[in-house]
């Protein structure tokens, strides 16, 4: 198993901790990881991204301009990196943050209301958490309980009493592409 | 073995440089390595070392130069700007043979340039980038994991040799996340004797005097020649590369740092298309592995050399190579990184006019 | 150099004689460098006492600037590191902070303090490091042939400011002492000279307390200003030099006490 994806949206929409989320669970399960940030003024309130690897074997590079899935949060990003993704390959947007999404027939595209049914939790920050959920439905890159356990490691202890809604918000995620799947 | 953690590069620096038992670090902020001075300033004290926020990288670099010089293990670490400021007491520290460990972590220039990674500072660090006949153990790891072992590595070497050796590394490598594991590493194992060290004349002993300077010509020649004795033994002993899939290789890309891994994937793909490409990655870029170039330059039928910059250890392949193969270059400047595809694209282009040029001979 | 034509006097030891005096034994006993009636031979002189009277030679480094002073080491035999131009402070505060049972003091001029060193030597202080910064005023560069200093008086020639210091084109000169003593971290602050016997059992005084302080470690950092001349570089004679010293720079530099430590309740 070797899968490279991209991340992308606005700084804020959990971008960064989403994917560094991700890469703590496949260390968990003892894979290799990279988790390569973008870095500097885009960080502060513009867009940011970050690519993750999780792969069985030795990842050669952090820096790839072809990836198996491309999470995206905002409009800009899908523009940037709708032709960035391999062909067969999978695209995760967010319903609401965009207007148009990716017109290519040659991957597969997954619209998710992610930030509605985050307010249904009455958290919207658990809307990065959902489509992780999706994502990882989609690919069995890592488990959900590798996730929970990550989890334990990104968020300060303080906020460890919202593990158990981030795993509510795994699940509808993965249950929202469960009709695609 | 510590458990495997994720980490910065950045962090993985500090936190091997606690580890291999640094007493003092000084440092100032600046982007892309204030996580390593952010890291320090919380876990050093707590871990019985000094920590000073200096008011410059050139107080930095001279608080250093005093620890250094009163035989403690000491560091700091900034980026290219802060690193050319530093250049005259890496001069001083070198002609006065003081072991200490430091770190660039690169970002696109020149001036003010960008904070986005570069490999750009590569003849600053290897040619000597302040003034006068020094040279500086220069280690480029091309992982997290590498940042922290070298780290252990530059330390020791540092007393090993009484020579500043230092990490070029850059934003990417020192930003980006990866499993990490700390060795064992046992200090008392470690540490030298530093009879040279202003200590204080303790038990009335004959008074030790840290200096570069030398006034009379004769005497600074004999220092000079004294100094490039110490290099030719560690040209001689310390040499590090890292050789992927040369064994048949009738092309060979030449890469350090975050640069090689992305050649290592532009290999791979090479490789899917049945393309016989090899990678040498230099790990000391001071010493250069000029033999082992030299060695392949036999075997393979071109090269390319793919940098972060305008090509500077371009320089080096060719004269290690000395006209036996023709050496092209890719290079990305003032921040960018060059891409897999891009690579690949070269390697295509260059393989079959390189092979088939070679047929027709 | 084989051949030099200064000779050191040498005395018979007469019986019955009371010792009054002698040369602190960390003194190396070398013909120094400096010119005759350069007061930075006094200066080096009084650290030595004051280091070997506290008993601390065992644990005392210092560090030595560049301008004349540079070869401080050959002299002063106590461990020494030379620093780079303006650095000393720096250097001292890289060892103080690791092994804070050291005494450090840097010794430097004005070049090498208020000109090239000017920012480690203010947040320095105002960390208020542990140390003794001695600091000898001579009012100009020694070493590299009389050019103007920042602390060169208003007027005054240099080969740098061949028609006097013109204040509107050059500035002013500095007062760093007087700077320095507004710090928080700065914890004795004075100004001393060593052109008379007088001055120098002063000077001493203020070098004993500044080490003291140090000892103790409590408060901040020492700072011990030493007006001095410079006879070539002035081109004057030893004592025309320490009279226009007297007549000229005590004004602007004023002698004494800046700032002491806050006094204990007995």
């Amino acid at each position: 198993m070797n899968k490279e994806l991209i991340i992308a949206g606005f700084g804020g929409q959990g971008v960064l901790s989403m994917g560094m989320t991700l890469a703590y669970a496949g260390m968990v399960e003892d894979k290799e990881v990279v988790w390569m940030p973008s870095y500097g003024p885009e960080m502060r309130g513009g867009t940011a991204n970050c690519i993750v690897v999780v792969s069985d074997d030795r990842v050669s590079s952090p820096i790839i301009n072809q990836f198996d899935t491309a999470i995206i949060l905002n409009q800009p990003s899908m523009d940037k990196f709708e032709s960035a993704v391999k062909p067969g390959g999978h695209i995760l947007y967010e319903a609401n943050n965009i207007m148009n999404p990716s017109t290519r027939d040659d991957i597969s595209t997954y619209k998710i209301p992610a930030v509605v049914e985050a307010n249904k939790l009455n958290n919207p920050k658990t809307m990065n958490m959902i489509i992780l959920g999706a994502f990882l439905a989609l690919n069995s890159v890592v488990k959900n309980e590798s996730i929970l356990e990550a989890l334990k490691k990104v968020l300060p202890e303080r906020h460890h009493h919202l593990i158990p809604l981030n795993e509510k918000a795994l699940l509808k995620g993965a249950e929202l592409v469960g009709e695609f799947v | 073995m510590s458990k495997k953690l994720l980490m910065k590069g950045n962090e993985a620096i500090a936190e091997a440089a606690i580890r291999a038992g640094v007493q003092g670090y000084y440092g100032y902020p600046i982007t892309p390595q204030s996580e390593l001075l952010e890291y320090m300033s919380s876990e050093l004290p707590k871990r019985g070392g000094a920590f000073v926020q200096a008011e410059s990288e050139v107080a930095a670099i001279n608080m250093v130069y005093g620890a250094s010089g009163a035989g403690a293990r000491t560091m700091t670490s900034t980026s290219g700007p802060g690193f050319s400021l530093m250049q005259e007491a890496i001069s001083y520290i070198a002609c006065a043979e003081l072991p200490c460990f430091l770190v660039n972590v690169m970002r696109g220039g020149p001036g003010l340039g960008t904070i986005q990674p570069s490999q750009g500072d590569y003849f600053q660090a290897v040619k000597g980038g302040g003034h006068g006949d020094y040279k500086m153990i220069v280690l480029a790891p091309n992982s997290v994991q590498e940042m922290a072992d070298f780290t252990y590595l530059g330390f020791d070497l540092a007393d090993k040799y009484r020579t500043p050796t230092m990490i070029l590394t850059d934003g990417a490598l020192g930003q980006m996340m990866e499993s990490v594991q700390f060795p064992e590493y046992n200090l008392d194992e470690h540490l030298v004797d530093k009879p040279w060290a202003t200590t204080g004349r303790e038990n009335g002993r004959k008074q030790n005097v840290i200096t570069s300077l030398h006034l009379q010509s004769e005497q600074m020649e004999q220092i000079n020649l004294k100094l490039q004795k110490k290099y030719r033994e560690i040209e001689k002993n310390e040499v590090r590369y890292e050789t992927i899939e040369t064994e048949d290789a009738d092309f060979l890309i030449v890469a350090f740092g975050l640069s090689s891994r992305v050649c290592h994937k532009a290999l791979e793909l090479a490789r899917e298309e049945g393309l016989k490409v090899g990678l040498l990655r230099p790990i000391t870029l001071y010493p250069y592995p000029y033999d082992i170039l030299n060695k392949l330059a036999d075997q393979v039928k071109g090269m390319l050399v793919v940098e972060m910059n305008a090509g500077q250890m371009l320089e080096d392949v060719k004269l290690a190579v000395n006209g036996k193969v023709s050496v092209d270059f890719y290079g990305r400047m003032g921040g960018m990184i060059p891409q897999p595809d891009a690579i690949l694209s070269k390697i295509r282009e260059l393989y079959s006019a390189h092979t088939k040029t070679k047929m027709e001979v | 150099m084989a051949e030099n034509t200064i000779s050191t006097p040498t005395f018979k030891k007469t019986e019955n004689m009371e010792k009054v005096w002698e040369k602190p034994s960390i003194l190396f006993d070398v013909p120094n460098h400096y010119c005759p009636g350069c007061g930075h031979s006094v200066a080096h002189r009084l650290i030595m006492e004051v280091v070997e009277e506290l008993g601390i030679t065992d644990r005392t480094i210092g560090i030595a600037p560049v301008g004349c002073s540079v070869l401080a080491y050959n002299y002063l035999n106590v461990d020494m590191q030379e620093a780079a131009h303006g650095r000393a402070t720096a250097c001292a505060t890289g060892i103080k902070r690791i092994f804070n049972d050291k005494i450090l003091f840097t010794y430097q001029g004005d070049g090498d303090l208020a000109a090239i060193g000017t920012a480690e030597t203010i947040h320095t202080v105002n960390r208020g490091e542990n140390i003794v910064i001695i600091f000898v005023n001579n009012g100009i560069y020694g070493m590299t042939g009389g050019q103007m200093a920042p602390t060169t008086l208003e007027g005054a020639k240099t080969s740098t400011s061949p028609e006097g210091r013109n204040l509107d084109l050059m500035g002013h000169p500095l007062k760093i002492a007087n700077m320095l003593a507004i710090l928080e971290g700065a914890y004795y602050v004075t100004r001393q000279s060593v052109h008379t016997a007088k001055a120098v059992r002063k000077t001493k005084k203020a070098l004993m307390n500044a080490f003291k302080y140090q000892i103790e470690g409590k408060g901040g950092t020492s700072f011990v200003e030493i007006v001095s001349n410079c006879p070539s570089g002035w081109k004057m004679t030893p004592i025309q030099s320490n009279e226009w010293m007297a007549d000229n720079m005590f004004d602007f530099y004023e002698l004494g006490d800046i700032k002491t430590p806050p006094k204990e309740g007995k």
